[in-house]
């Protein structure tokens, strides 16, 4: 449907630069997820796409074709709000014809008292209906056609404002944040069909979140952003398991990443917490920092040990908070089996595999690894 | 629930209170319906009382109606406050939309200059106004009672604040849906505003119903007349004030207002908590 290209984006409000140089490719049929911490301009670049706000510099191109002219209305996208941002006065169905009505009736046609009397008004007017009940056909909200949205719960509110967005087929649809006014567990629900929605009409998604969750899920690519750059894009697991900056590798995962300092030797080596790890870099020598996945902290062996300062037993899974003495540290592990919980304040041994650790040097970046093993040497991934 | 038959002393004190305060703004009202009900012979008589020995309101509205052409000053009071608030709301509502949800240079100094003109009485600039509305030729006729009221500061004030609680994701929307800057100021902001657009409507409709001090400025004829003028069409004549007849048509022309407020009673409440005026 729509291939969406952006190109040395910048933006700036009262002088705050809030978008600094952004250039993306967004492919045909992707669900891309724009996320990063609040402010860092994800929504801002969703509404310069949208042409609903100018970008100080940069050019958007959607299929090919310069859109930075273009009335957000022309340049056929559809977007959810997070506030659903449905028409208060109207009911489901004239919210979701309104976009249709726009489109296919004529001025004078809209006018109220005198256009419903002009000719082939009717027949525009059966099209629309039909077109309408057709999606809320699809979205399971045709019992509702006749309510107002204060009379709908947040969820079928959702379902109207994706409604009112897929009834224009737009080239693309754009989601800001439309997940966060609901409850958590309504919100994994509607994760679900949001996806199975992308699957089914196989158009390209544009979809910015705070909630990293959500961005895991859902996405075919993510996009993280931070502080008005775009940092890194790739498939959730490349994302997830390789992080090129720290921010990436704390922001993306939950429980959080833990990160140890460490330090480079001379010949290459990495010690941490004065144990050498058996990897390798070819970076200089100093300080760094080592980052471990929850997941990937092995407890009961290992070079190292804590102290348990606190447990999250979540019934499938527990998380061990661990307090590493003299280091004034504190990590988090996540046990699979929680039939087999250390006890509180026990001191627990902890390792982690070689592949398991990342490294970023003090600027945050990472630094490609080498694990030391003579029989198989694995080749550092590239993102 | 152990003093649920003795009356708190506070209480009572607090009705006696609004009782009297009540019978205080009431008692100009109470004074017009008595003189109203009252033969002349009464009326000037020594004593005072409320209730009329001899009932003679049929004959006060009778020689009301026919010294007067009140029904017509009704429907002048009807055509000119319809008028005027019509106009002010085609003006009020996209000048607030512009101040309240478009961004523009000077946006703030405009909003600054809405404010100060709030703050000018109508009597400062009624000379200028006349002498404007003499040169364009159009005093003594419906447009000089309309036309000076067409813009109200302190309708775009109270619509910008207004406007300025509607999401702006709803305007978005309206955007992406293909809605136009003004179809958005009808179709989206008008419909979200009714309470602030019918509380506004009070206003300029009590405001310009009861206003004396503008028509008598403008006016000659005497078929332009609006409803308070025709009051005092009774009181000039060398005969003698007709006391009778006057508190009769004064009873006639503040009908329709009382009327409407038994019947909106709710909304003229709601109108006035909004805006925070008394």
């Amino acid at each position: 449907m729509a291939q969406i290209e952006l190109s040395a984006i910048r933006k700036s409000f009262d002088g705050a630069d809030v978008l600094k140089g952004i250039d993306f490719r967004i492919e045909d049929g992707e669900f891309i997820s724009l996320v990063g911490p609040s402010g860092c301009g994800k929504s801002t670049l969703l509404r310069i796409i949208a042409g609903l706000e100018p970008q100080n510099s940069g050019q958007v191109h959607i299929d090919g074709r310069p859109v930075d002219a273009i009335r957000p209305s022309a340049r056929n996208l559809a977007m959810v709000f997070q506030s659903y941002a449905l028409y208060p006065h109207l009911s489901t169905f004239d919210n979701i014809a309104v976009p249709l009505r726009m489109r296919r009736l004529s001025a004078i046609e809209r006018l109220p008292l005198l256009g419903p009397l002009l000719p082939g008004r009717r027949a525009k007017e059966r099209h629309i209906r039909a077109d309408v009940e057709g999606i809320a056909e699809q979205l399971d909200i045709a019992p509702l056609l006749r309510r107002k949205p204060g009379q709908l719960s947040g969820g079928q509110r959702q379902r109207v404002a994706v409604g009112r967005a897929m009834v224009r087929e737009p080239r693309a649809f754009l989601f800001d944040e439309p997940l966060s006014n609901l409850d958590a567990k309504l919100r994994v629900h509607m994760r679900a069909e949001l996806a199975e929605l992308h699957r089914r009409l196989k158009a390209t998604f544009v979809y910015v979140t705070h909630d990293q969750a959500e961005a895991m899920t859902m996405s075919s690519r993510i996009a993280v952003m931070m502080g008005g750059e775009l940092i890194q894009a790739g498939t959730p697991a490349e994302i997830y398991n390789h992080p090129n900056d720290i921010r990436v590798a704390e922001f993306i995962g939950s429980p959080k990443i833990n990160v140890l300092p460490g330090r480079i030797r001379t010949d290459g080596g990495v010690d941490v917490l004065g144990t050498a790890l058996k990897l390798a870099c070819s970076a200089a020598a100093g300080e760094c920092r080592v980052g471990v996945r929850p997941e990937r902290i092995d407890l009961g062996t290992g070079p190292f040990s804590g102290t348990v300062v606190h447990l999250e037993n979540l019934g499938a899974e527990a998380f061990v908070h661990l307090a590493i003495e003299g280091a004034g540290l504190r990590l988090i592990a996540r046990l699979a089996d929680v039939r087999h919980l250390p006890a509180m304040a026990s001191s627990v041994a902890f390792g982690f595999a070689p592949d398991a650790v990342r490294i970023f040097d003090p600027a945050g970046k990472r630094i490609e690894l080498r694990v030391e093993q003579p029989e198989r040497i694995r080749e550092p991934a590239h993102v | 629930m152990s003093n649920a038959h003795s009356i708190p002393f506070r209480a009572i004190l607090r009705h006696v209170l609004l009782i009297a305060g009540a019978a205080l703004m009431l008692a100009p009202f109470i004074w017009m319906i008595s003189t109203a009900s009252k033969p002349q012979t009464e009326i000037f008589s020594s004593e005072l009382h409320l209730i009329p020995h001899q009932l003679a309101l049929a004959e006060n509205l009778r020689e009301a109606f026919a010294k007067a052409n009140l029904l017509r000053f009704l429907l002048n009071g009807v055509i000119v406050t319809i008028s005027i608030f019509v106009l002010q709301i085609m003006v009020a509502l996209p000048a607030a939309y512009a101040l309240a949800k478009l961004r523009f240079l000077g946006r703030e100094t405009l909003f600054a200059l809405v404010l100060f003109g709030i703050l000018i009485p109508p009597q400062a600039t009624a000379v200028p106004v006349f002498l404007m509305l003499h040169k364009a030729g159009l005093l003594d006729s419906y447009a000089a009672l309309v036309l000076p009221f067409t813009i109200s500061v302190f309708g775009i004030f109270l619509m910008r604040q207004f406007f300025k609680t509607v999401p702006d994701d709803l305007v978005d929307a309206a955007r992406m849906d293909g809605i136009s800057e003004f179809g958005i100021v009808w179709r989206v902001m008008l419909p979200a505003a009714i309470p602030a657009v019918t509380a506004f409507g009070i206003f300029s409709v009590v405001a310009h119903w009861n206003d004396y001090f503008w028509p008598l400025i403008v006016l000659n004829s005497e078929q332009l007349r609006t409803p308070p003028l025709a009051v005092a069409h009774f009181r000039n004549s060398e005969a003698g004030t007709s006391y009778g007849p006057l508190m009769a048509a004064a009873m006639v022309i503040i009908a329709p207002l009382v009327i409407a407020f038994l019947f909106a009673q709710r909304r003229f409440i709601e109108g006035i908590t909004l805006t925070g005026i008394k």
